[in-house]
């Protein structure tokens, strides 16, 4: 007699189930992120190398194509925070006696420390 | 007027008959108070005795009738028809474990698991009985109930598609259970669980897909008791390397 069968694992296993679907896009998005480091890396290379430099990458970077870049990864760094702030209040429990805070105090603190840094950024950017 | 009826797709594998397994269609009464557990009860009493699969307490504390309900895990007693009707229901052993006949998978290795990570109360020193009991505030339970309502059902195990690639992760309800004994105030265990918790075919194998939370018929969240002992674990290894005379 056989054994046991073992069924095999398709290897589109993430498009069976839309929240297997959302965690691949979660995971990919970092690729974006990823990118978008390097590129910044290299911006602040060029900056380093002097300002006729730092224009012609500046102008480089208006092109249509890197334009589309940037807008891909904003959308994929957006969704990367949103997803993994949203999870937070699985990671971090907190307990006032026998009551859990409630997840919403928990992902909202990141909410507002988000808000928070990125008023203070625009202040220093819009300030020059 | 014809009594109502409903189609099940049946996963068949009878091992000493055939190599790969087949669908087997079925039509049953519909009744909108049967779960698919009744309608496969009526089959192996009325049509056909030879389909196996496994139940128990038709009340969903027992864990034992868990399998693929149109592909995501459940427990059969609590999978209505009605929730189906008039479609065809395909019911199938649980995802991601060896199937020994027809619904009835096996699950050794989700047992050898559980086992590995002690999962129950261990003392340094078990006081005698005349000392009395290990008493525990109200708060201190609520830290660990939700993970003590496990049911051992494998459902979870069924959803996540890292233990289906990866068969030596240890799993979302054994660690599960790790956590619910490591945040009890009575258990001085932690150290000697977490060789296996800590390790990385453990918590560090979780990509966080959160699956095994979303299918889990008792509200435990493992997923969250997973990345709660990826915390655990990153602060004892921040610990053991500022601190290396410290005791883990």
């Amino acid at each position: 007699m056989r054994g046991p069968y073992r069924r095999p694992m398709s290897s589109t296993w993430w498009l069976n189930k839309r929240n297997y679907l959302l965690f691949m896009l979660r995971e990919l998005t970092s690729v974006f992120v990823a990118a978008f480091l390097v590129f910044y890396l290299v911006q602040l290379a060029h900056l380093a190398q002097g300002p006729e430099s730092y224009a012609a990458f500046l102008a480089q970077r208006a092109s249509f194509g890197w334009m589309f870049f940037h807008l891909l990864a904003l959308v994929a760094a957006l969704y990367h925070s949103i997803t993994w702030f949203n999870l937070t209040p699985k990671v971090m429990v907190m307990r006032r006696g026998e009551e859990r805070v409630p997840p919403v105090f928990i992902a909202g603190s990141n909410y507002v420390a988000w808000l928070a840094i990125s008023v203070v950024i625009l202040w220093i950017v819009l300030r020059s | 007027m014809a009594e109502p009826s409903i189609t099940l797709e049946i996963f068949r594998y009878r091992p000493e008959v055939e190599q790969e397994p087949t669908f087997q269609r079925y039509t049953v009464p519909y009744r909108a108070d049967w779960v698919v557990l009744d309608a496969l009860n009526y089959l192996k009493d009325q049509v056909d005795g030879t389909l196996s699969y496994r139940w128990s307490c038709r009340m969903g504390v027992c864990g034992s009738c868990g399998m693929m309900v149109n592909g995501t895990p459940k427990l059969t007693c609590a999978a209505f028809l009605k929730d189906y009707y008039p479609a065809p229901i395909r019911v199938e052993p649980l995802a991601n474990f060896p199937v020994e006949r027809d619904l009835v998978i096996n699950m050794d290795d989700f047992l050898q698991k559980l086992t590995h990570v002690k999962p129950w109360i261990i003392r340094d020193r078990e006081k005698p009985v005349i000392e009395g009991e290990y008493r525990q505030s109200p708060a201190e339970l609520a830290s660990y109930k939700q993970f003590s309502m496990c049911i051992n059902c494998m459902l979870c195990y069924a959803a996540c598609p890292v233990y289906g690639l990866e068969p030596d992760f240890v799993g979302p309800a054994a660690i599960a259970l790790a956590h619910r004994y490591n945040l009890d105030s009575r258990d001085q265990g932690q150290a000697l669980r977490q060789d296996v918790v800590f390790s990385h075919e453990s918590i560090w194998e979780c990509t966080f897909v959160g699956e095994c939370s979303v299918v889990c018929p008792k509200d435990v969240d493992p997923a969250g008791a997973i990345q709660q002992e990826k915390v655990a674990g990153a602060l004892d290894l921040v610990k053991s390397v500022l601190m290396p005379w410290g005791s883990r």
